[in-house]
């Protein structure tokens, strides 16, 4: 599994992503600046990691997802090739169009750092087999915009396809207001593209996989990427 | 030629700094204030001097970038020109 994390300036999570992919695969990944106008050959994952691409100006992910990168990164999508989007990334995702609807201000507006529990939707697909479906896993959410709102029809086309891959949840499972830390609609923590090949998430499991540093329920999501 | 671009939330999106700033007024007893929406406003000098060919391209760089189409409506308008 060859794997490349693009680089905006302003992301600090790229490290911690490209740490757990070489834990996950033996292999460290390439790592691309936002100018390059293609990926490495042969990549089968991109990775939009967390961060404060841009310092947030305009809107959260408007300027990277404008970048040059982003053409060969729609181009991989396109393809069939893997994107894993992690916060900023998520937000840098949908600003490109690789996902539908848009983050907007935690409902709250508080900046959340939190360890959260998220309910994994579906384990059939790429970047969750390692998972059961339904399994709850505790993985760190850290954002100011988090709140993924898109229009009715995008909402249920997304539930009706199976398009939710976590949802925010308390320690069993439960959904509901207080366990949502941004007041996303349906309580969705990360979405799939149409053909499950890209992932877009709030919430940092490249930050959960060391027991020292608070719980590797995030592991599971780099092992389901090299199976 | 001077061209002001507003960016506001569409009816019906959810503002919570808008509600935040809402509350703020109410708190300092600006009772009359009904509801309030935030939004951003853009001051852009176009090289065009013709008025239509600065709209086109203004409404390019909406699209483009200055809002987000989703969530966001804009408007273009041109200050110091006569209406």
């Amino acid at each position: 599994m060859k794997a490349a994390v693009v680089v905006f300036p302003g992301v600090n999570r790229d490290r911690d992503v490209a740490r757990a992919l070489k834990r996950a695969s033996g292999h460290e990944p390439a790592s691309v600046w936002h100018t390059e106008t293609r990926l490495p050959e042969g990549t089968d994952l991109a990775v939009l990691p967390g961060g404060f691409s841009y310092g947030d100006y305009l809107r959260c992910g408007a300027i990277a997802a404008r970048s040059p990168v982003m053409d060969a990164v729609r181009a991989h999508a396109a393809r069939g090739g893997r994107v894993l989007a992690i916060c900023n990334g998520f937000q840098v995702a949908c600003e490109a169009g690789l996902l539908p609807g848009v983050l907007m201000r935690n409902a709250d507006l508080h900046f959340v750092c939190r360890l959260q529990h998220l309910r994994v939707e579906r384990a059939d697909t790429p970047f969750t087999r390692a998972y059961a479906a339904g399994q709850v896993i505790a993985v760190p959410v850290a954002h100011g915009e988090g709140n993924y709102a898109a229009d009715d029809d995008t909402i249920a086309r997304l539930e009706g396809e199976g398009r939710v891959a976590f949802r925010y949840c308390g320690p069993e499972g439960d959904p509901g207001h207080a366990a949502s830390p941004n007041g996303s609609r349906n309580h969705i923590a990360g979405i799939f593209s149409e053909r499950l090949t890209v992932l877009g998430m709030m919430p940092h499991p490249e930050n959960a996989i060391e027991a020292l540093a608070g719980g590797t329920d995030g592991k599971g999501l780099f092992d389901s990427l090299m199976g | 030629m001077q061209a002001r671009v507003s960016v506001t939330l569409k009816p019906g999106v959810l503002d919570p700094q808008g509600k935040a700033i809402e509350g703020a007024l109410h708190a300092l007893g600006h009772g009359a204030v009904e509801s309030v929406r935030q939004g951003k406003v853009f001051d852009v000098a176009l090289k065009a001097t013709d008025r239509a060919a600065a709209e086109a391209e203004l409404r390019r760089v909406c699209e483009a970038l200055l809002a987000n189409t989703v969530i966001e409506d804009y408007a273009i308008a041109f200050p110091g020109e006569p209406a």
